[in-house]
């Protein structure tokens, strides 16, 4: 197929390929087909009732598919065919970090003697795992410039609950137990939902019109109730937070701690450490800025590193060099407690162990910089002809909005659709909250140059549509197997199950 | 930006709720200008009937196709009624945010603390200011 440069056929490479329609699972299939042939029963029946009880038995069989495995395997092969991935193409999720996943990481967790140890094998037997597990929380602690890391926590959520919970355990344990938290109002919703689930109150902080948090609006509301303030640095602007050091000694000053969401240490690496600039603990994640999978394609994981004042407060099991041999200490008596069976989502540490140590300091660095570098030149490219909210050099992320796109009656929501068309994964949409229609746009380290220059021509070739011909934006998509759908309806009436028609 | 209606008659808060007297009761809702802001509303949390509420403190949650938000209370009170009406036809509160959309009705504690809030004037240059 051929097609003009710059149009939409050519922009993202999208074309309409094999593309096939799928009914569910429901709606295939045939009375007695089945996907396994089983011998003959050749134990005794046991009725269920007898062995479970009346309750736990139903009196219909519930009506499931009856499937080959090829009807299977097909039918969620094709379903994947409908996806995009990070291995497709650019996926430019604001504050997702989706960059790409390294191949050797994925070599390294398959070695046996990671890949097939089991968690109840005595240190003796497990020294290798012990051994990367110490050695990635040295590489983390020096990373973020905090004295010690727990790698139990399965994801940020979780680790940030973990830090919050560590920071009540600090002041309970020192008899000053606190009631507040301070966190500006560009923050993920993480945050005021670790320290509701701590039992903290939520005070917000308005970031100032620049968009970054000042002094004065943190010292406003410091006082010897409060236990600490969560932030991000670089904040979900993509703005580096340039009062840092200040507005941490006003909350020390006050005995408060201050929570960094590790989310944005994608534009960091190598340049600059959170716990150089005050931050008492934070979380890492692993699926973010360390190349593990991300979304469907593997769990999580979430430090989360500490100064040496918190280290008492710790999930146990912590992995600890013994001499010249690796071990697991128990010995924490004000420990949080286990936030995880076993040691963590092992799988991932052992990735991002790879990761680290192919890349070693330089390559770590440079990543951080070619993600910054990608960012501001996506911005610089975008600016001419979109709204650009907080127009200063950003970080690794930067966000535009669909202000002035307001007389072509096109959105933001609009927009994301349309670039579906030009085969991308639209960025995060209407977050953050301060902005109005925001885009956040994230391209990592990981697209080239002309793939960078492909995706702004998308965004410039939707701009000119939407002055031209609005209605083709306001529709999309148009080359998917579904074009848009009703978002309103599915929230309000939403139909979760399967019925016989 | 589309045009956005604020009645004369209302109160209102810096975080677009509006608030109206109605036999020793307040009835609140969300603003034009908030609905427009948040597009198509898919949920409420509403308080329990009899819950007390303070004035600029959080009474329930708002959630549409872009956002979950927390609905603020304009005055202290208790909550005396929660508009049932809404629960599977959320549309009322895009289509008609002062009218058949209102959320809660409050019996307040204080009456007077409804004259600390903004009126349509105060309020039309508050929206006009966020969208500068």
């Amino acid at each position: 197929m051929s097609s003009a440069p710059g149009s939409v056929e050519s922009l993202g490479h999208a074309t309409r390929g094999l593309a096939w329609e799928e009914p569910l699972l429901f709606e295939r299939g045939r009375p007695g087909r089945k996907g396994v042939d089983l011998d003959p029963l050749d134990v005794p029946e046991v009725d269920p009732k007898q062995l479970l009880g009346e309750a736990a038995v139903r009196e219909e069989i519930p009506e499931l598919p009856e499937l080959s495995e090829v009807d299977v395997i097909r039918h969620f092969t094709r379903l994947s065919t409908w996806n995009y991935a990070v291995d497709l193409g650019l996926y430019p999720l604001g504050s997702c970090t989706m960059k790409y996943n390294p191949r050797l990481n994925e070599k390294v967790a398959r070695l046996p003697g990671f890949a097939e140890i089991h968690p109840l094998q005595p240190p003796e037997q497990s020294q290798g795992i012990l051994e990367l597990m110490v050695r990635l929380e040295e590489a983390l602690a020096e990373i973020s410039g905090l004295d010690r890391v727990s790698l139990q926590p399965a994801a940020g959520a979780q680790g940030e609950l973990a830090g919050i919970m560590m920071i009540r355990a600090y002041h309970e344990q020192r008899g000053d137990p606190r009631k507040k938290v301070l966190i500006p109002d560009s923050a993920h919703g993480t945050n005021p939902a670790s320290a509701a689930l701590n039992d903290f109150e939520c005070v917000p902080i308005p970031s100032g019109a620049d968009g970054v948090l000042h002094p004065e609006s943190v010292a406003e509301v410091m006082g010897p109730d409060v236990a600490g303030l969560m932030l991000t640095n670089p904040n979900t602007l993509g703005l580096f937070e340039e009062h840092i050091v200040r507005i941490c000694e006003i909350v020390h000053e006050q005995g408060g701690l201050v929570y960094g969401d590790g989310a944005n240490l994608n534009a960091l690496m190598g340049r600059s450490r959170p716990g150089d600039m005050g931050i008492d603990v934070m979380h890492f994640n692993l699926h973010k800025t360390f190349s593990t999978p991300h979304g469907g394609g593997g769990p999580g994981a979430g430090p989360v590193g500490v100064k040496n004042i918190l280290a008492p407060y710790l999930p146990i099991p912590v992995a600890r060099r013994d001499g010249d041999r690796f071990a697991l200490d128990y010995e924490f008596p004000h420990s949080i407690g286990r936030l995880h069976g076993s040691f963590g989502n092992v799988g991932m540490l052992v990735r991002a162990w790879a990761y680290v140590r192919s890349l070693g300091r330089d390559g770590l660095r440079q990543c951080s910089d070619m993600a910054v570098l990608n960012a501001n030149y996506l911005l610089a490219r975008l600016r001419e002809r979109w709204h650009v909210p907080y127009d200063r050099p950003v970080m690794h992320e930067c966000v535009l909005s669909d202000k002035l796109l307001e007389d072509c009656k096109v959105t933001t929501l609009d927009v994301a659709k349309r670039l579906i068309d030009y085969g991308y994964h639209p960025p995060t949409i209407y977050f953050p909250l301060v902005v109005h229609g925001a885009l956040m746009i994230e391209p990592t380290e990981s697209e080239s140059l002309e793939g960078l220059d492909r995706f702004a021509e998308a965004l410039l070739s939707i701009e000119r549509e939407a002055r031209e011909d609005p209605d083709v934006v306001r529709s999309a998509p148009h080359r998917t197997p579904r074009s848009r759908l009703d978002e309103t309806r599915a929230a309000r009436k939403p139909i979760l199950r399967w019925q016989p028609s | 930006m589309a045009e956005t209606q604020i009645p004369e008659e209302l109160a209102y808060t810096a975080e677009d709720e509006w608030a109206r007297r109605e036999d020793g009761q307040v009835v609140v809702g969300i603003t034009d200008y908030a609905q427009q802001q948040l597009g198509d509303v898919v949920h409420i949390v509403f308080p329990e009937v009899g819950a007390a509420v303070t004035k600029g403190e959080p009474f329930g949650e708002i959630e549409s196709v872009k956002a979950v938000v927390d609905l603020y209370a304009p005055i202290g009170g208790n909550v005396c009624a929660v508009n049932d009406d809404l629960d599977g036809a959320f549309e009322k509160i895009n289509e008609d945010p002062y009218g058949a959309g209102w959320i809660i009705a409050i019996e307040p504690d204080e009456p007077a603390e409804l004259d600390s809030l903004m009126d349509a004037t105060a309020y039309a240059k508050h929206v006009a200011e966020r969208e500068s």
